[in-house]
């Protein structure tokens, strides 16, 4: 079955999906799409039973075969794990705005188009096996992604937020662009599953780190790792359906699903396990911590977010250390943290998805998000406050919710890196078990803080803009179905382990497992009074401490200084670069035509100076020169005498006279060099520019009638003599090295023979080389014209000629 | 000789470039004339100043003066006199319409500031 295609199905919805609208307008039109991810998803499970065993397939569609790129799609059971997300959350999703989307006020088309292709670009992402692929899709996420932030395009926060992540997640593209560059050139391939099976010689590769750091670059923008984090706060600006399909559970753990692919290749570099762990931890305490500076609901479920990505991160660095310790090594706990990690995904899409969707029905239904004006909803709203608990206590990793079953295999994850010897880990690492702790602990006050602030506590009915009350049913079913699958997945985790976690951890980890069943992992609930264990109690108390004392140090959060955030950082770099090079370019395009041709010669010194220097090309031959005679002499003083009197002249009508002398000098040249033809030609028209001269003179300008001599410029002189010496020397070198004899003997014998005439000169312009001559007649035609032009054509008001000649 | 000229040349050429830079519109239109000669001088020392007798079929004579840089300049004087002629016309209605002959004052719209 070639299964490539089901990636496209949802951008040929998109095609139908405008007209639909405007033909039915009587029917949500999102009734029509529910079908499209639900259909999808029911395709890919058929895929579990044979990804179970260990089976992959592929399937190919040739794009541009000549330069060998293709849309291939390889499903194992990473791919399978990502594309049932996309496709389940989706189907969620698309259920849940259609009664969070009024119908009438919405523009539901570009809705449904934008979050059509999103689902497309997103199953590309996952499911390429082809690099080039994989940024085609990857980029149309980012597209997607821009359109649907800026859904209500006519909100400021909303183009901003849109743009802010487009430049981010856009950088991060194309930096990942860059490293897939290297890697296919180092590899020569473009498939992903050919270069895991040369990985070990790419490690050698001089370029190897470079592609590592750039593919990195794009996983860390893409699902908003620390330092890029900072576009997913302002993406809140979205629908929420779209914060929790995007921002939630799928797009951004696109960086993830990159950061798993490559595993296999990177893993083997001490870069990949310090970046990738140690970015994951910072994002992760970074973001727990600040999330309980939010008072958005959505603020805070975004920071959460950007936390709970840096744990899995972290996790897929932690797993990337098995590759050197290998599976023989039963004290190696290493080879869990994949299989955590992966865990940990799906169970945050579960929780994740829910508690957006809750906070997008109390925004519903209070009008507001703002956490200061609500609270006391759990009389009013009891279903939302049910799901939302399960979603917050899972969050915060408490039993008996998955949340608590991942946060128990991370915890033993990070405390085993210690235990780890080599690449400075034994002694640094005694920090990753102390911040994943720390960060666990304001994970579980966030998570409080959400939860109970929004629904226990005094109710403010004055300060919410609406009468709450409980959502309409249908908007419930979409979160109620992510909730029990928060508590299912608590009971049964090891079905959840076995038919996706574990195709998925073979996908990451080929070099320590082969087929799913050597994936020997049994997930249980109660492991016994170990050191995790403690640690989770820890958390609990002091977590509960710190959110009964919440009022009291929470407004240290305010004195955290504004003008060091990192937001302010990317202000000031968008300033800089609209800004700053407005100013820059301001300062070099003066506007005066000096100032260019200033520019442009002092180029063309430096360049022709530098070159016949680094060349060592200068050369002064006597060996062809001609004798000089005392006429040509003579000439040559006359010569320099005119140009220096058109420089030093005081009047203008000097000048030209000058220029004209300067002319008859270079008609003699010609004479005396036995040019007939020339000095013929040279006289007439000299005598004709020089007319046109005296013409131009007669009408200058009579503001400033009393003429000066031209003032003297250093910078100009400069210039000028440093053109003049760049000219002579080249001269000299050409005339000193000629290589070839020249053509002209030909002309010479053949003259008469060939052409029938005695004048050399006259017979090469008309027959030798009279294709030149036509077009030299067409130059003088148009000259002729367009002066013709330009004194006939008067397109402007007279009047003000007049006006300025009067004056 | 050729030696003597490339200096010559380089000399028209400064010359030129020094009028260029000047404000005055008919200045640079002398600058330009300069360096039409002192580019057609080029050509013709580029081509070799040896030669006894002007390029035209004579019995007896062996030692013409090159005949191909001397079609070349031809041509090249031919245009430069076109855009030359053009430039004037274009300068003495620039004055016309804008009543100065000074490029500082000739620097467009201040749309930007």
């Amino acid at each position: 079955m070639s299964f490539v295609y089901l990636i496209f199905i949802p951008m040929l919805a998109a095609l139908v999906i405008p007209f639909l609208y405007k033909k039915v307008p009587g029917i949500h039109t999102g009734w029509f799409v529910l079908a499209v991810p639900a259909i999808l998803f029911g395709l890919y499970t058929t895929f579990l039973s044979k990804v179970k065993n260990g089976e992959s397939f592929t399937s190919t569609f040739d794009w541009i075969p000549s330069l060998n790129i293709s849309v291939t799609s390889y499903i194992d059971g990473l791919s399978l794990l990502f594309s049932l997300l996309i496709t389940g959350i989706g189907t969620l999703v698309v259920l849940y705005s259609i009664f969070y989307l009024d119908k009438t006020r919405e523009q539901l088309h570009n809705f449904y188009v934008y979050l059509l292709l999103f689902m497309t670009a997103m199953l590309g992402v996952v499911q390429s096996d082809h690099l080039i692929s994989l940024y085609f899709f990857w980029e149309l996420t980012s597209i997607s992604s821009f359109l649907l932030i800026g859904y209500w395009y006519k909100r400021d926060r909303s183009r901003f937020g849109a743009l802010k992540s487009m430049m981010i997640t856009v950088f991060g593209g194309l930096m990942m662009l860059g490293g897939f560059v290297l890697l296919s050139i180092m590899g020569d391939t473009y498939s992903i599953r050919e270069l895991i099976a040369s990985a070990p010689e790419l490690a050698n590769h001089e370029w190897f780190v470079w592609s590592l750091i750039l593919v990195l670059l794009g996983a860390f923008t893409k699902s908003a790792q620390f330092p890029f984090y900072i576009w997913l706060p302002d993406a809140m600006e979205a629908p929420t359906p779209v914060s929790a399909y995007l921002h939630s559970a799928t797009m951004v753990k696109a960086g993830l699903y990159l950061v798993a692919r490559f595993t296999p290749i990177y893993a083997s570099s001490e870069w990949w396990i310090w970046l990738v762990t140690g970015i994951g931890l910072l994002t992760l305490l970074w973001g727990s911590f600040f999330a309980l500076k939010q008072t958005d609901l959505k603020g805070i479920l975004a920071f959460s977010t950007v936390s709970q990505l840096g744990l899995i991160m972290s996790l897929l660095g932690a797993g990337a250390i098995s590759l050197h310790t290998g599976i023989e090594d039963d004290n190696s706990i290493f080879k869990y943290a994949a299989f955590a990690a992966i865990f940990h995904l799906v169970n945050h899409a579960t929780f994740k998805g829910s508690l957006f969707m809750i906070a997008g029905i109390v925004d519903h239904e209070t009008g507001t998000r703002d956490i200061r004006k609500l609270g006391g909803l759990m009389s009013l709203m009891p279903i939302s406050f049910t799901i939302a608990l399960i979603g917050s206590f899972s969050m915060a990793g408490l039993p008996p919710f998955n949340g608590f079953l991942s946060k128990e295999m991370f915890l033993s994850g990070m405390l085993s890196i210690p235990e780890f010897d080599f690449f400075a880990f034994d002694t640094w690492g005694m920090l990753f078990p102390i911040i994943a702790w720390i960060a666990s602990v304001f994970t579980f006050v966030y998570s409080f803080y959400f939860v109970f602030r929004t629904f226990t506590g005094k109710h403010k009915p004055d300060l919410l803009p609406k009468q709450a009350h409980e959502a309409p049913i249908g908007m419930l079913i979409s979160p109620a179905i992510l909730g029990s699958l928060v508590v299912a997945i608590f009971f049964i985790p090891n079905l959840i382990g076995d038919v996706l976690v574990k195709p998925a951890v073979v996908a990451i980890q080929p070099f320590l497992y082969s087929v799913p069943e050597d994936v020997d992992i049994h997930i249980a609930a109660w492991h016994g009074p170990n050191a995790e264990l403690w640690m989770t109690i820890g958390i609990v108390a002091l977590g509960y401490l710190l959110y009964a004392t919440l009022s009291k140090w929470q407004p240290l959060y305010n004195k955290f200084p504004q003008g060091f955030t990192l937001n302010r950082l990317y202000d000031f770099m968008m300033f800089l670069s609209e800004v700053g090079t407005n100013r820059l370019s301001r300062i070099y395009m003066t506007g005066f035509i000096r100032s260019y041709l200033v520019y442009m010669f002092t180029g063309i010194v430096l360049l022709t100076i530098g070159t016949v220097f680094i060349k060592d090309a200068f050369e002064v031959s006597f060996a062809t020169v001609a004798p000089i005679h005392f006429y040509e002499l003579v000439i040559v003083l006359v010569l320099i005498a005119g140009t220096l009197t058109i420089l030093f002249a005081k009047s203008r009508l000097t000048s030209i006279i000058a220029l004209g002398a300067v002319g008859y000098s270079v008609a003699l040249f010609f004479v005396i060099f036995n040019a007939p033809d020339l000095a013929l030609t040279q006289l007439v028209i000299e005598t004709v520019s020089v007319a046109l001269f005296l013409l131009a003179f007669y009408h200058l300008p009579k503001l400033n009638r009393h003429e000066n001599r031209m003032k003297f410029r250093l910078a100009n002189a400069l210039v000028a003599i440093g053109v003049g010496v760049t000219v002579t020397i080249v001269a000299l070198s050409a005339h000193s090295q000629k290589l070839v004899s020249s053509i002209s003997s030909y002309y010479e014998k053949t003259v008469y023979t060939e052409a029938g005439g005695g004048n050399i000169v006259n017979v090469i312009l008309v027959d030798y080389r009279g294709f030149d001559t036509l077009f030299e007649i067409a130059v003088l035609a148009i000259a002729s014209l367009g002066i013709i032009a330009m004194i006939r054509l008067r397109l402007t008001k007279k009047k003000e000629v007049n006006r300025i000649e009067d004056q | 000789m050729e030696i003597i000229m490339c200096f010559v040349i380089g000399f028209l050429f400064m010359a030129a470039v020094y009028l260029m830079l000047s404000k005055s519109l008919l200045r640079i239109i002398i600058g330009t004339g300069l360096l039409s000669h002192g580019a057609h001088l080029l050509i013709l020392t580029m081509g070799g100043l040896g030669g006894s007798a002007p390029p035209v079929v004579s019995p007896g004579v062996t030692d013409y003066a090159d005949p191909l840089p001397q079609a070349l300049i031809l041509t090249a004087i031919v245009i430069s006199f076109g855009v030359t002629a053009f430039f004037l016309v274009l300068a003495y209605r620039a004055y016309q319409e804008l009543g100065t002959d000074n490029m500082n004052l000739m620097r467009g719209t201040e749309d930007h500031d």
